[in-house]
């Protein structure tokens, strides 16, 4: 029952939100690709859930409000730090580094 | 357990740690008015009810007349496998003698001090620290076996230290309590190998059971039972002042005088007589360590007595007369005779005690009349002193009986036991020569003792005043609650000598025959020495000759007219000048012994040891080891997010890709 395309679209889907997350440098479209990230697992979820059980398909409304929550707290903490540095590029972002 | 008043021994030293602990809570506790009166009754009551316990016991053991001692056994303190070591008392001739002196003599004191210390903050600690300093000198007297002495030996040394650094906010008096310590210390040592020495040869530390197995278990003359009575002694010569470890003594003067006249006179520094006298039997089975113990109690008596001559400290004069006089009970102990040590061990303590109090009552009169006119001139000084006895007419009776006494002048105490020390040394050096140059040292010493004591008396009492014209009218005899211990100790200061009155003069030599089960075993261990009696009555003669020859020469030689007041004093120079240094022994001990010791302390332990190795190689190196990693990692710190997320990522593909193959 499509089980082998269903993994492999959220195989691609995974690997492009990867992908996104460490050659992107705006923070919104880095906030996206993990959002991207974490609906190829829910598809993986769901696509699994076909054939072990309606564990998956429980699991996957946990990770959507979750990553609804998560939306919420990234958003604010990017909005908050545009108004404090005019950009939402990364690079600008390396208080880590000596201070 | 006897079934009489002597079961009650434990009562003696229960009484002073009662005391110890009550007057102990009310300085810890500083309840403000009306604690005085208390403490003085605490204080000076336990020591009197301990008084009238030691009393009880004596005459119920009297009446018992046993030749083995009475021993009590309170519980099992040390169990360990063949050493069994219980805490227990014995109770026997010696130690009821010792358990009269201390508590009697103790008992005054504790009274002399109600009116000396009055003024002080400090009352109640002051009477805190006495009371436990009597309970660890019952706890060392009455021991039954060696821990439980050196438990005493100990706790004695420590309120030492105390009373003497009792006025502690003075450096001067801190430093001298720790040099008693550390002093005391080193004698500790000995002690405590010449203890491991005894377990490890006799298989036990109860004295019933080391004296009766010694004789079998040690080869008489021995290098084993040698070194065991020299450790043992080495222990006495740090606790009795002896040369070498005696410089702690005249600077623990810097205590309260009655503490000087307790501890450092009557009491505590003649522990080490009595441990001698106590393991007796040890000494004449090691001749060599009798020999050494004798010969060095000489030479103590005569340097000690040298150095007196020049003190201008009046208690330094007295702290030095008692290390001379402790070297007469060792030139008796090591010489054999138990008796006339134990004997001048008590008369001493009776004119030493006497001695001290009447010196704390002149200090007292001095320092009152120089706080009456804000005066800051030295209250110990004999220089500041003179014509006393105008303003004090008892202490100066009462300190010329305790300096005859201890010059030896018949018929007073210090002549008998004095006279009788003596006689045993040059009887036994009929035998061996080497006493009879213990002898004339000890004469010698009996001369300049007669000399400096009347200079005492003579400076301090005689001559025209130097305290100062405004003091004059200040200066008073001291309180009653002061003078009366003094009148006390006065008459047992002139009749002591009762006690033991020889033969030669048809007396019934008492505390001879008391002694004589403590006495008896190792008597017969040493040659036999007697005198005919026309060279006793020689011997009486010439003691007696020297005695007088040195009052009179200081009383003809020494001119109280011509001293000025400490302030104003000329340098001395030359001999006078050495003796006025104590012989440089202090610094020559702080040039060989504390300097290169600080030395080391400093240039090795210090910055080589502890500031390279240990703060340099192990402390710092650490954290030079951390900083160092620390900086090679912080190159894979970029700040960048994306390089965190693809190390991330790559750490996440090892992982799968070791899980899958």
């Amino acid at each position: 029952m499509l089980l082998g395309p269903s993994l492999a679209i959220s195989a691609v889907l995974f690997t492009l939100g990867v992908a996104g997350v460490l050659f992107r440098r705006n923070a919104i479209v880095i906030f996206m690709c993990v959002e991207l990230m974490l609906n190829a697992v829910n598809l993986t979820f769901v696509a699994l859930a076909q054939g072990l059980g309606v564990a998956g398909q429980v699991f996957v409304f946990f990770v959507m409000a979750v990553a609804a929550a998560e939306a919420a707290v990234g958003l604010a903490i990017i909005l908050a730090v545009y108004r404090h540095k005019q950009s939402v590029s990364l690079q600008n972002m390396n208080l880590l580094k000596d201070g | 357990m006897t079934g009489t008043a002597v079961d009650l021994i434990w009562l003696a030293p229960a009484l002073a740690l009662l005391g110890f602990v009550l007057n102990g809570a009310v300085a810890f506790l500083r309840p403000t008015g009306g604690a005085k009166t208390l403490v003085s009754i605490i204080g000076v009551g336990v020591l009197l009810g301990a008084f009238a316990v030691s009393v009880a016991v004596f005459s119920a053991f009297a009446g018992l007349h046993p030749e083995a001692p009475v021993v009590f056994r309170y519980w099992s303190w040390i169990p360990v496998g063949t050493l069994q070591v219980d805490f227990a008392f014995q109770v026997d001739q010696l130690a009821t003698v010792m358990l009269l002196v201390v508590t009697g003599v103790g008992s005054l004191i504790h009274l002399f001090s109600v009116g000396y210390m009055r003024e002080d903050p400090g009352y109640a600690r002051y009477f805190a620290y006495l009371n436990l300093f009597v309970f660890f000198m019952l706890v060392l007297v009455l021991g039954a076996n060696f821990p439980v002495m050196f438990v005493g030996w100990e706790g004695v040394g420590l309120c030492s230290y105390l009373l003497i650094g009792f006025w502690f906010s003075e450096h001067v008096n801190a430093d001298a309590g720790r040099k008693a310590f550390i002093m005391n210390r080193i004698g500790d040592f000995g002690f405590m190998v010449a203890m491991f020495m005894i377990f490890w040869s006799t298989g036990s530390l109860d004295f019933v059971t080391v004296f009766s197995h010694a004789p079998t278990a040690l080869v008489a003359g021995g290098t084993t039972v040698t070194a065991i009575t020299l450790f043992l002694f080495l222990g006495c010569t740090g606790k009795s002042a002896q040369i070498p470890l005696y410089t702690w003594l005249p600077d623990a003067m810097a205590g309260p005088t009655p503490v000087s006249a307790l501890i450092h006179a009557a009491t505590m520094v003649t522990a080490g007589v009595y441990l001698v006298a106590r393991c007796n039997l040890l000494f004449a089975l090691a001749p060599i360590s009798g020999a050494v113990v004798a010969g060095v109690g000489a030479l103590t008596a005569l340097f000690a007595a040298t150095i007196a001559l020049k003190q201008w400290d009046i208690k330094r004069v007295l702290a030095y007369s008692t290390i001379s006089q402790l070297g007469y009970m060792f030139v008796a102990v090591g010489t054999g005779a138990i008796t006339a040590g134990i004997f001048h061990l008590a008369t001493h303590a009776f004119f030493k005690a006497l001695l001290f109090l009447g010196s704390g009552s002149v200090i007292f009169a001095l320092h009152r009349a120089y706080h009456a006119t804000h005066a800051h001139e030295d209250a110990q000084d004999m220089r500041n002193m003179g014509g006393l006895r105008r303003y004090m007419p008892w202490t100066t009776a009462l300190m010329w009986i305790a300096t005859l006494a201890i010059a030896g002048i018949p018929p007073f105490s210090g002549f008998f036991s004095k006279d009788e020390i003596l006689t045993a040394a040059f009887a036994r050096g009929s035998a061996q020569p080497v006493w009879l140059v213990f002898w004339a040292l000890g004469l010698v010493a009996a001369l300049l003792t007669a000399f400096y004591m009347t200079r005492l008396m003579l400076y301090t009492f005689h001559g025209p005043n130097r305290t100062g014209e405004k003091e004059q009218t200040h200066l008073h005899e001291a309180p009653w609650i002061m003078t009366g211990p003094l009148l006390v100790l006065g008459l047992l200061s002139a009749a002591g000598g009762l006690l033991n009155v020889p033969e030669l003069y048809h007396g019934n030599a008492w505390l001879h025959h008391w002694l004589e089960p403590v006495e008896q075993p190792s008597a017969a261990l040493r040659p036999d020495a007697h005198l005919s009696q026309g060279t006793e009555w020689m011997l009486v003669g010439i003691a007696v000759a020297v005695a007088v020859t040195g009052m009179v020469g200081a009383w003809r030689l020494l001119k109280p007219e011509g001293l000025v007041p400490a302030g104003r004093a000329p340098a001395e120079r030359g001999l006078e000048r050495m003796l006025r240094n104590k012989w440089y022994v202090d610094e020559i001990y702080d040039a060989l012994i504390v300097r290169p010791l600080v030395w080391l302390s400093r240039e090795v332990l210090w910055k080589k040891i502890d500031q390279r190795i240990v703060d340099g190689g192990a402390v710092n190196g650490a954290a030079r080891g951390a900083r160092a990693l620390g900086w090679a990692n912080r190159w894979f710190q970029t700040g960048q997010v994306s390089v965190y997320v693809a190390a991330f990522v790559v750490g996440v593909l090892l992982i799968l890709w070791r899980a899958m193959s």
